[in-house]
């Protein structure tokens, strides 16, 4: 309150220098001016993802259909249970980090090194998943077959499962081979070979009588469009261009193409923060082991680091919600 | 400057805590409650909550009003309506307790957070309109793009 009453006598004090109405150092108000700027950053990627969404609303992945995988459970589905280990993970590792900003008020240097500890080997934990996370989105499990107008066409088995292309495709012996730079002069770019070409697909699809095709178009409930027999053989016929495994930044066999451009790069970003709060949480705690805020006698450069690590969680908060849950 | 005074409770004072130790247990504890419940509803997805609650009003200027005041009911399953929720309560926790906003002084909890808040707000508005604009332009006009 003293700093509002505005006699003659105190303006000299407000303007002198020396205030601290937000009763806050310069070190910590700057990273919550930067946490602003940062989630400002973070809302611009999660809003245009919303963006892209809502423009093909009804032609989004499902992503309970898409993360369906945990590490050691193969071929068993487990929609949502990986990303939320990975959740667990991060909010565990907030709790360590603030832990040790408390142990930093009460000056216990060795307690403070240990939470550091634990909050870094959360952060590696955490950072490694997601690349588990990424390497199985890459490489696919079923395959699709993309339409010329860039559309994704799944295939089912007639209860309605899905089926891998590699367990109907008809081998055709096909001499396509990639195109690499040994082999010409000028090496342009070759298209990316898959186990399978569409021609052998093709052949494979018709030759089942039990596939069918589905879309990514979904139906009045929400789920994507299956075919009739019928209409999946004309639709692989008229449509079908060209095998889809896995996801690239310009292929996708979940889907819309964008849904992996927008996983890649928001999670992605997300990921280089938390490796590079691991770094920073590695380089604090080794001044911590050292004794340097022992000497300052003021550990926070530690609650400056935690306000960095907590906010990486904020933002995990949103994509788990954005990306995984709505 | 020296510590500022830690507040121990949380839910306005109905949950006090006895040391800052306890107070950020007590925090994880809940965190982890939401995101269970988000997961558990994630997997299951109750189909009652799969349709918006209300349907759309028609008429006039009063009907428009009430569908842009209502349209979390309107236009939002329940059961997204309820996951932004609990993100939004995960995340006043995460920045009140673990970033210790709650110790902060007003004005500087106030710039950090309406700032934000409003700057988000009106992008996400922005966005989504023109999201669902284009959604209708392709879905309604001769452009062909299913081939």
């Amino acid at each position: 309150m003293e700093t509002t009453v505005a006699t003659t006598a105190s303006q000299g004090g407000v303007w002198g220098g020396g205030n601290q109405p937000l009763r806050a150092s310069y070190g910590k108000m700057m990273m919550w001016f930067f946490i602003v700027s940062d989630a400002l950053t973070f809302s611009g990627f999660l809003a245009a993802y919303g963006f892209s969404r809502f423009k093909f609303v009804d032609a989004w992945p499902i992503a309970d259909e898409v993360f369906t995988h945990f590490p050691f459970l193969h071929g068993v589905p487990a929609p949502m249970f990986y990303v939320a280990f990975m959740t667990f993970i991060l909010i565990f590792s907030s709790v360590t980090m603030v832990l040790a900003v408390d142990a930093g008020h009460k000056m216990k240097q060795s307690k403070v090194a240990m939470y550091m500890f634990l909050t870094i080997i959360g952060g590696a934990i955490f950072v490694g998943s997601q690349a588990w996370e990424w390497a199985t989105f890459i490489k696919g499990e079923y395959g699709a077959v993309e339409t010329k107008g860039g559309k994704i066409l799944q295939f089912l088995d007639t209860e309605g499962n899905r089926v891998a292309i590699g367990s109907f495709a008809e081998s055709m012996h096909s001499t396509a081979a990639e195109h690499e730079p040994s082999n010409g002069i000028w090496f342009m770019s070759g298209n990316d070979q898959t186990s399978y070409n569409f021609e052998e697909v093709k052949a494979g699809f018709l030759a089942n009588d039990n596939l069918l095709i589905r879309t990514q178009y979904l139906d009045e409930n929400g789920h994507p469009t299956v075919l009739s027999r019928e209409a999946s053989i004309a639709k692989i016929k008229k449509d079908g261009k060209l095998v889809v495994e896995g996801a690239n930044l310009k292929r996708n066999e979940y889907g819309h193409p964008l849904f992996a451009d927008f996983f890649f790069f928001i999670t992605g970003f997300h990921g280089f923060h938390v490796f590079s709060g691991v770094l920073i949480n590695i380089i604090i705690f080794f001044n911590v082991v050292i004794g340097t805020y022992e000497r300052r006698k003021s550990y926070e450069m530690v609650e400056k680091v935690g306000l960095y690590w907590h906010f990486v969680d904020l933002v995990w908060v949103f994509v788990f919600t954005f990306f995984y849950l709505v | 400057m020296g510590h500022h005074e830690h507040s121990l409770a949380i839910f306005r004072g109905r949950l006090k805590f006895k040391s800052i130790e306890q107070k950020i247990w007590g925090v994880f504890i809940f965190l982890s409650i939401i995101t269970i419940v988000e997961v558990i509803f994630g997997i299951i997805k109750p189909e009652s909550l799969m349709v918006p609650f209300m349907s759309s009003f028609e008429g006039g200027f009063m009907a428009t009003m009430a569908n842009i005041f209502l349209s979390p009911f309107i236009f939002m399953k329940p059961l997204n309506l309820i996951f932004i929720v609990l993100t939004i309560v995960k995340a006043y926790y995460i920045t009140w307790d673990f970033m210790h906003m709650r110790d902060e002084t007003k004005a500087l909890r106030r710039m950090v957070v309406w700032t934000a808040i409003f700057l988000i707000c009106y992008l996400v508005l922005i966005l989504l309109v023109e999201g669902d604009y284009i959604f209708e332009v392709y879905k309604n006009n001769y452009v062909k793009f299913d081939f």
